[in-house]
Order: C-alpha cells, then sequence, then structure tokens
C-alpha cells in the first residue's frame, strides 16, 4: 500500500502541481487516491461511479489549483472535491427501489417494550475506536447498509451535510431524510453490537 | 411514554430538537428503563464510532488501484 503519511512539505507539492511538473501529478494521484476511492465509493456504492468520482475530482483540481489556498490542508481540500463530485454522480442518477431494512430494526412486543435486552458496551468509544480492526469493522458494516441508508447515514454523520442538502442531492423529502437516517443509525447499531457489547454482561 | 416510542423520539432527542414537554417524558422513562438507556448510549456510540472510522485523513483506506492513476493521468493530459 502506498504510504499517505502527511506530506512534510505540501507547499513544496503544490508549487510542482502549479509549474505543471508530472511526477507531482502522479505522488498526489497515489498519496491521497485511495482514501478518495474510499469516500466515493461509500456515497456511491458502486465501484464504476466510485471511479469516476475520483477521476472527475483529480482533473478538477489540477484544473483549480489556483483556487487552492495554502492554509487549507490538500487532503482537505481534495475531500471536499471528491465528494461534491460523488454527489454529481448521485443526482444523475436513476433511484433504485428501496431495500428493505426491517430485520435490522428493533422490535418491540405487544405492550410496546423492546423484544431484545440490549447487552451494555462497556468500552468507552475512544478506546474502542483506537484499535484498527474496529475501525475497520465499522467501515465494513457501513458498506453493509442498504443502499439508500447508507447514504443517507454517510452524508449525514460523516460528510457532515444537513438534512436539507442530503434531501435536495437524494430527491427525498426532509422527513423521509430523517425517518432514513434514524433507521439507518439504528441497523448500524445492530450490526456492530454483536462486536460491541461487553464479554461479561 | 413506552419504549417503542422513546425509540421513535431517539434522533430528535440526541440532536436536541425534541419539545420540552416530550423530553421531561422521555427522561422520566430513561431514567426508569435502563434497557432503553444502554439502547440511547449505543445509539450515540454508533454515530461517533461512523465518524471515527471514516475519517478523511485516514490512511487505511487502501491503496489506488494503478489503472485509474494512469487514467486520471492520461485524462489530465488530454484536457
Amino acid at each position: 500500500m502506498a504510504s499517505a503519511a502527511p506530506v512534510d512539505n505540501e507547499s513544496t507539492l503544490v508549487a510542482q502541481l502549479r509549474a505543471g511538473d508530472e511526477q507531482a501529478f502522479e505522488q498526489v494521484v497515489r498519496l491521497y487516491g485511495g482514501r478518495l476511492l474510499a469516500v466515493a465509493r461509500r456515497i456511491v456504492g458502486t465501484e464504476e461511479d466510485a471511479r469516476d468520482a475520483v477521476q472527475d475530482a483529480f482533473l478538477n483540481a489540477f484544473k483549480s489549483l489556483d483556487r487552492f489556498e495554502g492554509n487549507a490542508k490538500l487532503s482537505t481540500w481534495l475531500h471536499r472535491i471528491v465528494v461534491n463530485a460523488a454527489l454529481m454522480k448521485l443526482r444523475t442518477r436513476k433511484r433504485k427501489p428501496e431495500q428493505s431494512i426491517e430485520t435490522l430494526l428493533p422490535g418491540f412486543l405487544e405492550d410496546g417494550h423492546h423484544e431484545e435486552r440490549f447487552k451494555s458496551w462497556d468500552e468507552p468509544i475512544d478506546q474502542l475506536m483506537e484499535r484498527a480492526e474496529n475501525r475497520e469493522l465499522v467501515r465494513k458494516q457501513i458498506d453493509a447498509l442498504p443502499e439508500g441508508y447508507r447514504t443517507v447515514l454517510v452524508l449525514r454523520d460523516i460528510e457532515g451535510l444537513d438534512t436539507e442538502e442530503t434531501a435536495n442531492v437524494l430527491g427525498l423529502s426532509v422527513n423521509a431524510t430523517k425517518i432514513r437516517l434514524h433507521r439507518a443509525r439504528q441497523a448500524l447499531r445492530t450490526l456492530l453490537a454483536p462486536h460491541f457489547r461487553s464479554a461479561a454482561s | 411514554m413506552k419504549c417503542r416510542e422513546l425509540a421513535d423520539f431517539l434522533m430528535d432527542y440526541v440532536s436536541g430538537e425534541l419539545p420540552q414537554e416530550s423530553r421531561a417524558h422521555f427522561e422520566f422513562h430513561l431514567s426508569k428503563c435502563k434497557n432503553c438507556h444502554a439502547y440511547l448510549v449505543q445509539y450515540e456510540v454508533t454515530i461517533k464510532a461512523g465518524k471515527i472510522a471514516c475519517d478523511e485523513m485516514s490512511d487505511e483506506m487502501g491503496a489506488i488501484p494503478d489503472e485509474l492513476v494512469k487514467a486520471v493521468l492520461a485524462a489530465r493530459q488530454k484536457t
């Protein structure tokens, strides 16, 4: 795997890009391409659209290098551009029928109580997420969410779009977007539970 | 308020959008019901876990396929 350690001298790299240095372009694509592809995949859900979005993003970025401000991080700037490219893909795509998520939502008894007794997750979040295997697990389970739900969760909780922006991009009502986000979070909780619950309880 | 309703109101509660009166009912139920309390904690952990796992600065996302690197560089030269 290509190293994506922070570039010590980002301004040198940016200067090389602005000067049209061919090697600098390749360096940037290799350095940041992997994580940008992961971001795009998570939003658009298909490999083909994700790769298109990454290519569009790099081309856009290279064309607008003069708009990159030195006080921002190159990775943050590229991240924003790839999110926009992925959103463009979503906007132009035909909507797929909504997949079922029912089996991942909590069940209730007739009297309104939860069917399940939730075993507590005792380990603090910071400690849990310090381990690379847990971060990997969470990413995998997000990817496993049904399409329309994963997209809402990623745009709202990870990319930080607000409800209205998310609703606009996906062609949903604000209310439907809220319901989907809530269900997506509940479903992700269900998927994480077997891994995060305390062994002792 | 029943556990079922509490689950419905969870998102508004977490984002601070639950109106005062419902909020009081919500918190009263929560103080009595360990199961709903555990569920609320896990709901919040889930949101944070997603954010941390997908941090844009993370370099754990794998490398970019070689053919995509070539495609990007070739497309750039054409523009």
